[in-house]
This record gives structure tokens, sequence and C-alpha cells, in this order.
């Protein structure tokens, strides 16, 4: 029992956050920058922070993960971090040659005030940013939000650096949302197969989850093109999936460059991925014979295996964006979804997990812990936890079969190549969710009841 | 340079150098080059990791979330009781308390904590954000520690104050305010194990080994330590020292306060273990001590040479690179490697000193190429000139050298099996043969030769 010292009885903890639920921002933003193509993404900050953060996705992707870093002194932390900047800038251009250096920032360098916007000008006054070569940036305190806020202020910074007013063409944007490659994949084949042309960014596809070549680049061949970018504030729309990561930058991209968005949950399920499908439909996409196939599928496991999950307890952990449309995917199925946890903070989320399971009687918190959740389940028990790899403490605790998704997973594979989003990605989730509940029977059934079909 | 045709940061041109080809002095301890991929981390890293394995203590570390996350649960530091260290705990700070300070939050937490889980202390780690915002940890810890009775003790590890070296200092430090903290006699014939941190059960490996010889081991710093046995290491009448870079600096301490000489050892590959064992029989100087060492080194090398000679038939001539944190493990990974057949043609390290680069270069042969605090790009370049078949290293070096198709061992925290002693040497070569010669490689396009 490693989480033995987990008392049933939930008492007020304000100061003390145990078993975090989430990580700090720098990571979502290193991650959305790894979608650009040629992109190396630059911690603002100490050495450990970027070390971390490489460590956290290489062992969430199993590959290696580039990103540089100011390398903060107690110096710099004294003086400011501008003279680290500009060094790095001009370090970076020289020995690594990327086309963009996307740099965000620290608690260390949000605090001690290090103005990221004049350092870069000045870098660019200096003549330490080659031509044609991009600096773009993002502010990412690690004591406001979460990993999925940074995602998100990388996205903004993206659209600060390269999107400008301009004629509109046919094409629409589409932020992802804080998803794996096989995700951005997936997204990709739905307007491909709707055929909608669309530029979305970012694209950790080809970036996170390529293939074995025996060579090592540096610069994958994936990420989002510069010149897709550019493009972004010509776009007639922005969908933007999941509003926690991909709201602020539609947001943003319609202030600056007058482009209007639609903001969706993520697909995930039947409903959110209609709820898209319908969205490019309105902007011009036709519903293809392949996709309502996929869809067919998926109602058909549904509809074969519904005996197996109707009235089964769930508890889910993760991320804002991905746990409303999962609440509603699991209680349209059957599910009886209990509890649901997220590290994030924002208060809406409350209300919109209420909204997605129809009821006021789940609970719900936002800015809390796998602690409190592990207490929630001791308090009552659910047949089935859904959350990141963090989750295994407790379903081995309490003997619960646990389904991955979310982030981190380090000790499994999978999440890189196969989606959770779209028709596809939902069978894929039912799959994985039949055979975590079978698998369990199987394991626990008296001998009598050990069934060979089920 | 013998190494032209590669495009370095320049500052760099004094942390490479080749055997037989270059002059010789490593400028090496030094801040990483603003700008590079380094494979280094913080002093924050340095602390945590060291302290981590102490598993009836409250380890909270007082900053945002991230620094708390990614130390959770990393290092297969394994404990034989309690598995309180395997908790995070953080205060996780705000923007409230960037503002108006983390003080009430972190006494707080404490409280909560200590309330929660009656721990034998109290580490608080000090980060960046909190270092900056400028908190009195030291004064909350004790008060928090006057009013509870329970030892707090803070660790002075923000990261910007330099590389995971500083971080371990500040680790020892934090040790040095609980050794001594009970009374006691000395104890005759005993040692401190210092710098072995039970990864994969390796501390209880070493600790039979002495036990057999007839030393008592008073404490382990801090493999499966406990707060107890940590107060009473000052009645100990020897320090070994394992990972030379990681505690050197309490070994140091310790002597200066309580006269306790220490010496270094390794317990990595058959004659650094076999060596470690006899250098502490002799300072003992006691016959018996002497025979028991004796009769267990010639034992356990009876029981494993075998072995190891098979797996030197299938691994004869292979090359390997290494980038590990310490010179030290660099040193006894050479040795290691030779004893099966493979040859080291490149070694580098994220911390090593002057002294310990002086080492490695008189048991590397010529032509091995040796690095200080290298990145993903020179790496990769020099695992696939030197046309190497077996990589050794931490997380981040794993999916590099999976990507270049070469096989790979982990030597550092993500490891699974117990590389120390006699036994360990064989785990080791089991492991690099088991991925050297995998069937798998035949499929990478460069290797098939």
């Amino acid at each position: 029992m490693l989480l033995r010292h987990t008392p049933e009885e939930i008492v007020e903890r304000e100061a003390l956050t145990i078993q975090p639920a989430k990580t700090c921002q720098p990571v979502g933003a290193m991650y959305a920058a790894l979608g650009i193509h040629k992109c190396l993404p630059h911690s603002h900050g100490s050495q450990g922070c970027c070390a971390y953060h490489r460590s956290a996705l290489t062992r969430h992707y199993k590959e290696p993960v580039m990103a540089a870093t100011s390398s903060f002194t107690e110096g710099s932390s004294v003086f400011g971090g501008q003279a680290n900047l500009l060094d790095a800038i001009t370090n970076i251009f020289t020995i690594y040659n990327p086309d963009v250096i996307a740099v965000h920032t620290t608690c260390l360098s949000e605090t001690i005030g290090d103005d990221i916007p004049q350092i870069t000008a000045k870098a660019r006054d200096e003549g330490r940013v080659p031509n044609g070569k991009f600096i773009i940036r993002a502010n990412t305190p690690s004591y406001v939000g979460s990993h999925v806020t940074g995602f998100g202020n990388m996205i903004k910074g993206i659209i600060d650096g390269f999107a400008t007013r301009g004629t509109k063409s046919g094409h629409i944007n589409i932020i992802p949302g804080y998803v794996e490659p096989s995700d951005m994949s997936e997204v990709k084949h739905i307007t491909k197969s709707m055929g909608v042309d669309t530029v979305m960014f970012p694209d950790t596809s080809a970036v996170l989850n390529g293939p074995q070549t025996g060579r090592y680049e540096m610069y994958p061949k994936g990420g989002t093109p510069i010149s897709d970018l550019q493009k972004t504030g010509f776009a007639k729309m922005t969908l933007a999936l999941g509003p926690i990561a991909s709201g602020p930058g539609a947001k943003f991209l319609d202030t600056k460059c007058g482009v209007p968005y639609e903001m969706l949950s993520l697909p995930i399920g039947i409903r959110s991925t209609d709820a898209f499908v319908n969205a490019l439909r309105k902007n011009g996409g036709i519903v293809s014979d392949e996709l309502e196939y996929e869809r067919g599928q998926v109602l058909d496991v549904l509809t074969d295996m519904q005996q197996y999950f109707h009235g089964k307890k769930v508890a889910l952990v993760g991320d804002p964006d991905h746990l409303v449309p999962l609440t509603e995917f699991l209680t349209d199925i059957g599910f009886n979804v209990r509890h649901v946890v997220t590290g994030t903070p924002g208060k809406k989320f409350i209300a919109r997990i209420k909204e997605a399971a129809g009821t006021e009687d789940i609970n719900v918190k936002e800015a809390s812990d796998f602690f409190y959740l592990h207490q929630l389940i001791k308090n009552e028990k659910v047949d089935l936890i859904l959350g990141n790899t963090y989750s295994k403490y407790i379903a081995r605790d309490e003997d619960i079969p646990l389904v991955r998704i979310g982030f981190p997973i380090y000790d499994r594979v999978g999440h890189q190549y196969f989606p959770i989003l779209g028709y596809r990605g939902a069978l894929r989730l039912i799959e994985k969710i039949l055979n975590a509940l079978l698998d369990y029977q199987d394991k626990t059934a008296p001998e009598e009841k050990f069934e060979l079909v089920m | 340079m013998a190494l032209e045709k590669m495009d370095f940061i320049t500052e760099r041109d004094k942390q490479i150098f080749e055997k037989g080809t270059d002059s010789f002095e490593m400028k090496c301890e030094r801040v990483s080059t603003a700008g590079s991929v380094s494979q280094r981390a913080c002093s924050f890293c340095g602390s945590r990791v060291v302290l981590y394995p102490v598993a009836d203590a409250i380890h909270l570390v007082h900053g945002g979330i991230g620094c708390a996350a990614y130390t959770w649960d990393i290092r297969g530091s394994l404990s034989s009781g309690p598995q309180l260290h395997r908790s995070s705990f953080c205060t996780d700070l705000r923007e409230k308390e960037v503002i108006y300070g983390g003080e009430t939050k972190l006494r707080e937490a404490l409280y909560h904590l200590i309330d929660l889980h009656k721990p034998s202390a109290a580490f608080v780690y000090i980060t960046c954000i909190a270092g900056i915002i400028g908190d009195d940890v030291n004064r909350i810890c004790k008060e928090v520690q006057n009013k509870t009775g329970v030892s707090v003790i803070p660790v002075q590890s923000e990261g910007f104050k330099g590389t995971k070296k500083d971080g371990y200092r500040a680790a020892c430090e934090s040790l040095m305010k609980l050794i001594g903290t009970v009374e006691g006699p000395a104890i005759p014939m005993s040692i401190n194990i210092l710098g072995d941190f039970n990864i994969a059960g390796e501390t209880w490996v070493i600790k039979k080994y002495f036990e057999q010889m007839g030393i008592n081991v008073v404490s382990t710093l801090t493999g499966d330590a406990r707060v107890g046995q940590i107060r009473n290491a000052h009645r100990a009448k020897l320090n070994i020292v394992q990972c030379s870079g990681s505690m050197k600096h309490l070994a140091k301490m310790m002597m200066e306060k309580y006269d306790i000489p220490f010496i270094n050892v390794s317990f990595f590959g058959i004659e650094d273990t076999a060596k470690a064992l006899y250098d502490t029989s002799d300072f003992f100087n006691d016959e018996k001590v002497r025979n028991n060492t004796k009769m267990l080194v010639s034992t356990e090398i009876a029981l494993i040479m075998p072995l190891l000679n098979e797996i030197r038939k299938a691994c004869d001539g292979k090359k390997a690179g290494l980038y590990v944190g310490g010179a030290f493990k660099a040193i006894s990974l050479v040795k290691a490697l030779r004893h099966i057949g493979i040859k080291t043609v490149l070694a580098g390290t994220q911390t090593g000193s002057k002294e310990d680069y002086e080492i490695l270069k008189t048991v590397c042969e010529n032509g091995t190429v040796i690095v200080d605090d290298s990145n993903p790009v020179e790496l990769s370049n020099f695992l696939i000139e030197k046309q190497v078949d077996l990589f050794i290293g931490g997380v981040k070096e794993r999916p590099l050298a999976y990507k270049l198709g070469i096989g790979f061992c982990d030597h550092n925290h993500e490891r699974k099996i117990c590389l120390a002693g006699f036994r360990g040497m064989v785990n080791f070569a089991r492991e690099v043969n088991a991925s050297v010669n995998s069937p798998v490689w035949k499929f990478v396009k460069w290797r098939r030769h």
C-alpha cells in the first residue's frame, strides 16, 4: 500500500498540494513549440527547469526532446537574465540553426521581471537574429494556471509572432488543443476526409512520434511550417478545440487579425466529434462515407457491448479540456461518472462537468490533486479510473482497473501512435475501457463464473 | 583539436578532448553556456536526489508545482519500510504568494503534514521562486520545529544557485544538521556508507557484504535511510564514500567536526568492489575481518567469473560510449566494460571535476573522446563517428541512442536492476549483453554491415 498514508476523512487543505494532478506552465509551452517545424524551444530560467521538462516529455514520448536554456546563475537572478538570453540567442542560431526560437519564461525570470519583448527586440537590433529567422515568446509563470495554460500561452505567442491582418482566403485555422501527436493526426484525417482547407497549429505529429531511421534529426520533418503560420491571420475562421488550451489563442487571433472563432470541446466521444464534424460541414466540408463508416463502427461496438458499461462507476482525473467531453461521452454510453478531479485551476470547470454529466450529483474539484481523488474513492469506490500514469498508485492500492489517458504516461506506449480524438479515437477508447474491465473480470471472477465468451 | 569537423559552441572547445591527440586541461565545473541544449539540471535537482531516499521524512517542496511534480517518485531508491518519501508534497505557490510571500502557506503546510504523517523529520526544499521572493524559510522551520518537536530542516536548494553539484552540497549541509543530534559512544568496528542511494536495492547488497565481514553499519546515506540512523552517524569509526561528487562534502564536514576519517570507494565492477572491501578491512586492521573479507571476495569472484566469461564471448570487441552524472561512475564503467570485452570510445560526464577527468584519462585508451557537459548533437555525432554499439546514460540519452539504433543501458535513476557489488557486475553484463545483442538492431540501416 504505497498510499497507505491517505486517510479516508477529508479535511480542508488550502496550503498544501499532495500528489499533484498538474505540472507547471513551461512544459506546455515547450510542447506547443515543438509543433512548429524547425523550432527550438528555449527555457528562460535555471537549467533544472529545462532539464525537467525535457525529461518529462522524453519519458512520455520515448523520443529525444530538444530545448535550450538560459542557464540562470545567482548573478542573473539578481541583475536580470538579459545578458543570458542575448548570448543564448546568438549561440542557438549559430550552433543549432533553428528557423524559430520559442522563448518561454519560468517562475524565476517572471518574478525578477525580465522583459522578454524588450530583450528580443534588442537582440534583433544588435543583429543577433539572422534574416528569415524568428523569435517568438510566451509568458509562462509557473505560479499561474498549469501546463495546459502554458500550452495556451505559447499558442498566443505563435500568433503574436506570425499572424498578420490581410485579405481573407478560403482556409480555416484549427487549434487542436493540448493533445497527443496521434490526436493531431486524427484531426488532420478528419479535415482531409471532409475536404476542408485547413491550417492546423501546432502539429506535433511526425515530431514526437517519428520513425526509427538510424539517424538523429534535431528537427524532424513534422511541425506546422512557418509559411502556414503566416497565413493564420488570413483565415476565414478558427476552430478552437478545448477552451483552456486553444481558447486564448483563438480570441487573440480575432482581436489581432479579425479572424472569428468557434470554440468547441475536444472531439472526444461521439457527440463532441459530431460537433466538430458539423462545424467543418458549416465551413464547406462534406461528411464523407469514410467518416460515416467510422462513426458507424463506434456505434456498433457500443451496442454490442453496452451491458458491460451500464451503471459502472468511474473516476476521472486529468486536464479540463479532456475531462469535459470525456464525462459527456462516458455518461452517454451508460457509465456513472462519480468523481472528476483536475489540478488546473478554474471555477468554470465545475459547471461544465455537471452539465456534461447532466447531474448535480457528482464530485467535481478544480485546483485539486490525486490525494483528494484518492480520498473520494475511499469514500465511494468506483469500478474504473481514467487518468495519467500517476493514477496507478490509487488503482493498485484500491484494486481498480485503470485506463491511461492524459499527460504524462510514463509506463505504457500507444498514446503517441493511436488517437483518442475523433471516431477512430472513440473506438480505441472503448476498446481500452472494455479490455480493462473485462481483464479485471477475468482476473477476479470465481471459477464457476469464469466466462469464455464475453 | 582533432575534432574540428564538428561545429561546437566555441566556448566549449576546452570541454572536449581526445586522448592521445590533444593536450589535456579540462575546463569543467562551470555553468553551461547560455543557449546550449545542456543535459544538466539545477541545484534543486541535486539536493532532491540526495535527500529523497530518507524514507521516514517529509519532503516538502516550497515552490511552484513543477519542481514537485517532476520529482515525484522518479528515483528507484528502495525503502525496506516506510514509503513516505515516494509522496509528493508541495506548497504550490501561486501569484498571491509571489506578491505577499509564501511563509503563511509554508507554515500551514508543515503543520498539516506533521499532523497527518507524524514523520521523523521534515526537509523543506527552497526552490528558485521561494528564494527570490525572500521567504524566511529558516525562521518558519525553526518555529514549527519548536512547536511540534519534529526536526524541520531547510535545504538551500534554489535552482539558480548552480548545477546539481551545488545542490549536493546543500543536501550535505542539511544532513549535517541531523547528524549528532543524539548522544552515544563511538561504535567499534563501524562505518557509515555515504553516497549510495539504494537504487534497485544496491545499498542492501553493500550493507550485507560489510555485515559478512563483521563490520557494523551505523547509517546509510541516504539509501534506505531513516532519520534515527542519520542522527547516530557521528558514532561511526569510518565513512566510506561512494559517489564522490555527491557526498565528499559531507565526509569532509564529518571529519572536521567528529574526526571521522573517510575513504573513497566504488562498488561498481569487480576490482573496485574488491578494493572497497579490502580498503575498509585494512582500515580496521583486524585479523578476523581480514579473513572474512578474503573469504567473501574469493567466494563471490569464483561464483561470477564463469558467468561473466560466458557473456564476454558475446560482447567481445563491441564499443561503448558513456555519458553519466559523475566522473567516478564513468571511471568504474570503463573498467567494468573492459571485463566483458567492451572498449570505451566516448566518455563524458555532467559534473566531473578536473582531478576526476585526469583519472578518467588514465583509465581510457588512446583515441577515446572525453567530454564535459555535453549536448545531444555533440553526443550523436560522436556516437556515429566512433561506431558505438552501446551507449550508457540517463533519461534524456536513452531515446537518442535508440533513434540512432544503438544499444542502451541506463546507469541512472531509471534503472531497475542492481548494479552494485559482484552480483551487480553480472547483472550489468547481462543487461549490456541483452541490449547490445538484441536482434532488433539488424533493422537499422547504418549498422547492417
